[in-house]
């Protein structure tokens, strides 16, 4: 199979294209859809190639257009909805835990609710508290839902073929600092399965368990740990419901030490609830208290002057990488960056 | 209309006997609506309702036993017992789902119709609900979203003028009608005040024509009247929330009993065929609730079954 280097933002639009191209019953719509930034780049085309019947621009109301996509799932379709960020997104919660998570349960299995919705998580740039939250582990405590977590470009175009395919709703959140990010794409169509895990490094240490724009965090730690003499597992969950415990037990039986990442806030976390149940599963095989790294529990603000050192990330993990693996020193010096804290890389100009 | 009645004045009795066991809520003295649903949908039509929703249910060809069995919360039900009274389908007559949500069902239905002018299919999709829904937001957008995109969709408000205790007057400003506010967002709107089956029939016939003909969205508003509590099976003017004048004006206004009061001038066989139909409906019934009853209860494994679909 060929493949060539794209952006997540590419692997994003291809996947609607081989979505669409492959079963019409696939239709995709949100607000901006078919406007000329195309929520951010992901859509570009799809106007064009698929007509305004399965491709359309929609009024601003996000219950609604939830709610429509249960319908219209119901009567044979399988739509994608596109929301630029998640928090908009919240006007809609009665629609998709009331309806979209119960409608196959609570009707006794007989109606599949085939919809996948786009969320988009903020982050930076004066984003503030309402255009940058992390609220994952809120779909991921809902039964009925899968709640899918990309972070490479690959997973992003194979998880999003999966997800549409998948006869249940799904929430599809991308981080909007992985939008540019690249890396090997293959060619055409294929999916990557939901609730499976990646081992994205492999280590003898520590696991290190994280997820979308954590990963890429993760990842950063875990080559500056190479220097301590610390070789990590570190585990791409790609999707938070259903996670993959499987691969979480295995690596933590191999290395015996646990550290969950997070981007959201930490009470109540994806990554809190993986320190819990591994550690009523797994306590005897731990050599030390596992720990979670994740959001502090307060809303992100908005001034460049008071998010320097709001978020965690990849100084956060090494060092505490560092600590439970019995190293010494303070790693911080080696990911100092010329690039402002508050964008993901110099590319990123503003506004969103 | 007699056999939604009689079905619910049913269900009402047995409720009592404490094997009826999830939150109830009848419509009788409202059967005006989905009398007329049951002559004017197709099969293939789609239909979502709400947690007052048996009558609709039946008014859309929804299977009798089945909603019975589910009632009682029994394997046989149409939500395997999963449901309950307030969540009934019935698939194979585009029955699909009532929501125990206030205005939660309303997009689904818009959905449907969507579905409907995507797959160029002859479907109309009905959307029923009570006028305390006209006050959530996701209303708005649904009307909204079927005007903009000129879906066939039949929205059907029953007003029976309180959401639960709470009169009209304290909910919605004096004066201003629900058609006025739905025709003001480009949704053709006609109100029914006076609650007789035929001229809800009449109104429900051209809706459903325009909707089907692609002239897009259709609202109706039918004035009418419950009898019993909000939730459960007995009356509850002994509370005062209503005048004792106003709900014996409307019970004088009693659908079933005009449409006989009709009968009688105009069919001299009247009362045989009545005491027929009567007899026909009692018997159907007393098998639904004979089938309920000695089917059994889903498997306690069953509760932790069916979270996801599985992909075929």
């Amino acid at each position: 199979m060929s493949s060539r280097v794209r952006s997540f933002t590419e692997a994003i639009r291809e996947a609607h294209f081989e979505l669409m191209s492959t079963d019409r019953s696939v239709i995709c719509y949100g607000l901006g859809v078919t406007d000329p930034k195309a929520i951010f780049g992901t859509t570009t085309g799809l106007l064009d190639a698929f007509g305004s019947e399965r491709v359309f621009d929609v009024p601003t109301s996000e219950a609604a257009l939830t709610g429509a996509a249960i319908g219209a799932a119901l009567g044979g379709l399988r739509p994608i909805v596109s929301h630029q960020r998640l928090d908009f997104f919240l006007l809609a919660m009665d629609q998709l835990v009331n309806g979209a998570a119960k409608w196959h349960y609570m009707f006794g299995s007989q109606t599949p609710v085939p919809i996948t919705i786009r969320l988009i998580v903020g982050r930076g740039w004066g984003q503030g508290p309402t255009h940058s939250q992390n609220l994952h582990a809120w779909f991921a405590h809902i039964p009925g839902l899968k709640v899918v977590m990309p972070t490479s470009p690959a997973d992003a175009k194979g998880l999003l073929i999966s997800s549409v395919r998948d006869p249940n709703p799904t929430v599809f959140i991308e981080h909007r600092w992985l939008h540019q990010s690249v890396g090997e794409v293959i060619d055409g169509d294929y999916e990557v399965p939901l609730g499976v895990g990646a081992l994205v490094e492999e280590g003898e240490d520590i696991s290190i368990v994280a997820s979308s724009i954590m990963t890429t965090e993760a990842l950063r730690a875990t080559r500056v740990l190479r220097s301590y003499g610390v070789s990590c597992d570190l585990i791409d969950l790609r999707t938070v419901r259903p996670i993959d415990w499987k691969i979480i037990e295995r690596s933590v039986e191999k290395t015996g030490r646990l550290i969950a990442v997070d981007s959201g806030y930490r009470t109540g976390s994806i990554a809190s609830e993986i320190v819990s149940r591994i550690v009523q599963q797994s306590y005897l095989k731990l050599r030390c208290p596992p720990r979670v790294v994740a959001m502090p529990d307060i809303p992100e603000p908005t001034s460049f002057g008071l998010t320097k050192h709001f978020h965690v990330g990849a100084p956060d993990i090494a060092n505490a990488v560092v600590e439970m693996c019995d190293r010494k020193g303070d790693s911080t010096m080696f990911f100092e960056s010329t690039v402002a804290h508050d964008v993901p890389d110099s590319w990123f100009k503003g506004p969103f | 209309m007699l056999f939604i009645r009689r079905v619910e004045e049913e269900i009402a009795i047995r409720y009592h006997e404490q094997q009826i066991r999830c939150p109830t809520h009848l419509s009788i003295g409202q059967e005006a609506v989905p009398a007329a649903l049951a002559e004017i949908a197709l099969p293939t039509d789609y239909a979502v309702s709400t947690h007052r929703g048996h009558a609709h249910y039946l008014g859309k060809g929804g299977n009798l036993r089945s909603m019975v069995a589910e009632l009682y919360g029994k394997v046989t039900g149409c939500s395997r017992g999963k449901g309950g009274s307030m969540h009934l389908i019935d698939p194979s007559v585009g029955f699909m789902g009532t929501s125990a949500i206030v205005g939660n069902s309303i997009p689904i239905g818009v959905g449907l119709g969507m579905a409907s002018k995507v797959l160029n299919e002859d479907r109309v999709s009905f959307v029923f609900f009570g006028e305390g829904a006209t006050e959530e937001g996701v209303f708005f957008e649904s009307l909204n979203l079927a005007a903009v995109r000129q879906l066939p969709v039949v929205f059907i408000c029953e007003n029976n003028l309180y959401s639960v205790y709470s009169p009209l007057s304290v909910r919605q400003p004096q004066g201003r009608r629900i058609t006025g506010v739905t025709l003001a967002m480009g949704v053709a709107s006609t109100s029914v005040e006076d609650l007789d089956v035929e001229e809800v029939h009449r109104v429900m016939s051209v809706a459903v024509e325009r909707a089907r003909k692609g002239l897009g969205p259709q609202f109706i508003e039918v004035f009418t009247y419950r009898y019993l509590e909000h939730c459960g099976p007995n009356p509850d003017d002994d509370l005062g929330y209503r005048l004792r004048e106003e709900v014996a004006k409307w019970r004088e206004r009693d659908p079933i009993a005009r449409s006989i009061a009709a009968l009688e001038e105009s069919h001299s066989e009247w009362r045989d065929w009545l005491t027929a139909e009567e007899n026909t409906i009692r018997r159907d019934i007393a098998s639904a609730f004979d089938f309920a009853i000695a089917s059994p209860f889903p498997e306690p494994v069953e509760a932790f079954q069916g979270e996801y679909s599985e992909r075929s």
